[in-house]
């Protein structure tokens, strides 16, 4: 997969003119909402025993170890917080720690509002996250553009640039909201087949940037 | 508690020193010509009765008929705070910077500047700080959209 390298070779003005022009081509190229991932939804014809005997180690692998990488845009971290501290206490889930860095880490929680010039480096993060990887959209901002969705700095909804799995609604949502909507992402997470990722994957092969994750 | 000035008196005692530098005033506010206010803004810096050594804040506002830039000023020494206005017109939005007396403007002029598109001339690095290279209008105006 491709990813949208930083340029280091640019100065002050020209770096800003750059920047400028990406963000430009990045609202113009997302003006419409990526599409849900929801095949998990519609289960296909059931797969032999020796698929779902590897599906089965592997759910429960990816199940009890995403490890979640928080991006703090606005105050639903306020809700994200708590959630991971001891009261609420995520471990339980097996999402031990927020992780620092977009490598470590499985499950992208955006909590809060993204605007156009963040937009860039949420999806530079997004990219550099390791397949398999989850998006869980938080609050009515990371939703839809929130109160904010005819403004002009604000992405209305990260759909727009990042394909999401979850949508956790509120303003800020609760804690336990935002533990259910991993819950709804465990559940998710316990339909995937390694069948379809081989299938998926092929697919990308044949269309480029129909899909950019399976 | 600190005490506001009333805007009148401090009105003559500006005339007394820069005539024709003050254009309107009430017991709120002074309205400054915006190309005498830097010197009314170093004579009530450096002017011992005054003190005005710092700047709380500095906004922008759009009145439709003409553009307008707040400066709240407060005297730590004094304990006592003023506003101070300057207006100038939509076609031409030019007001001096007052970065060369207090250092505190710059961001904030940047992002006048950026909002509301009045250029502060004398700015040391006058460019956009919240929008992006290329984004077009001034999104804080009313007239935006």
């Amino acid at each position: 997969m491709e990813v949208e390298k930083p340029r280091f070779d640019l100065f002050l003005e020209e770096m800003d003119q750059a920047e400028g022009k990406e963000i430009e081509e990045l609202i113009a190229r997302s003006q419409h909402p990526l599409p849900d991932q929801v095949e998990w939804l519609e289960p296909g014809p059931r797969p032999n025993l020796l698929v779902t005997t590897i599906d089965k180690v592997f759910n429960w692998g990816r199940h009890y170890s995403t490890w979640p990488f928080g991006s703090g845009l606005a105050c639903c971290a306020m809700e994200m917080v708590p959630t991971a501290a001891s009261r609420f206490d995520q471990a339980r889930f097996g999402m031990e720690i927020f992780r620092a860095s977009p490598r470590q880490a499985d499950l992208l929680i955006v909590a809060g509002t993204l605007t156009w010039k963040m937009a860039r480096a949420l999806k530079l993060l997004y990219d550099q996250m390791a397949e398999p990887k989850w998006v869980v959209a938080m609050g009515a901002c990371a939703i839809s553009g929130g109160t904010f969705a005819h403004s002009y700095s604000v992405v209305p909804g990260v759909n727009r640039v990042i394909p999401v799995d979850v949508y956790v609604p509120g303003c800020p949502p609760r804690p336990e909201a935002l533990l259910y909507g991993f819950m709804q992402l465990h559940q998710k997470i316990e339909r995937r087949s390694v069948r379809d990722e081989f299938i998926l994957a092929d697919l990308r092969k044949i269309v480029p940037g129909r899909s950019k994750r399976n | 508690m600190t005490k506001a000035l009333v805007g009148q008196s401090i009105a003559e005692q500006i005339a007394k020193h820069i005539p024709q530098a003050v254009v309107e005033a009430n017991d709120a506010w002074v309205v400054i010509k915006p190309d005498l206010l830097l010197q009314v803004v170093q004579f009530l810096k450096a002017t011992p009765g005054f003190d005005f050594n710092y700047l709380n804040c500095v906004t922008g506002v759009d009145y439709l008929d003409y553009l307008e830039v707040v400066y709240h000023l407060t005297s730590l020494e004094r304990n006592h705070s003023l506003v101070l206005k300057v207006r100038c017109s939509r076609e031409k939005p030019e007001v001096p910077s007052v970065v060369s007396v207090w250092c505190g403007a710059d961001l904030q002029e940047r992002e006048i500047f950026d909002l509301l598109g009045i250029t502060f001339v004398g700015h040391p690095n006058l460019k956009r700080i919240f929008m992006w290279e290329g984004f077009k209008g001034y999104p804080l105006r009313r007239d935006y959209l």
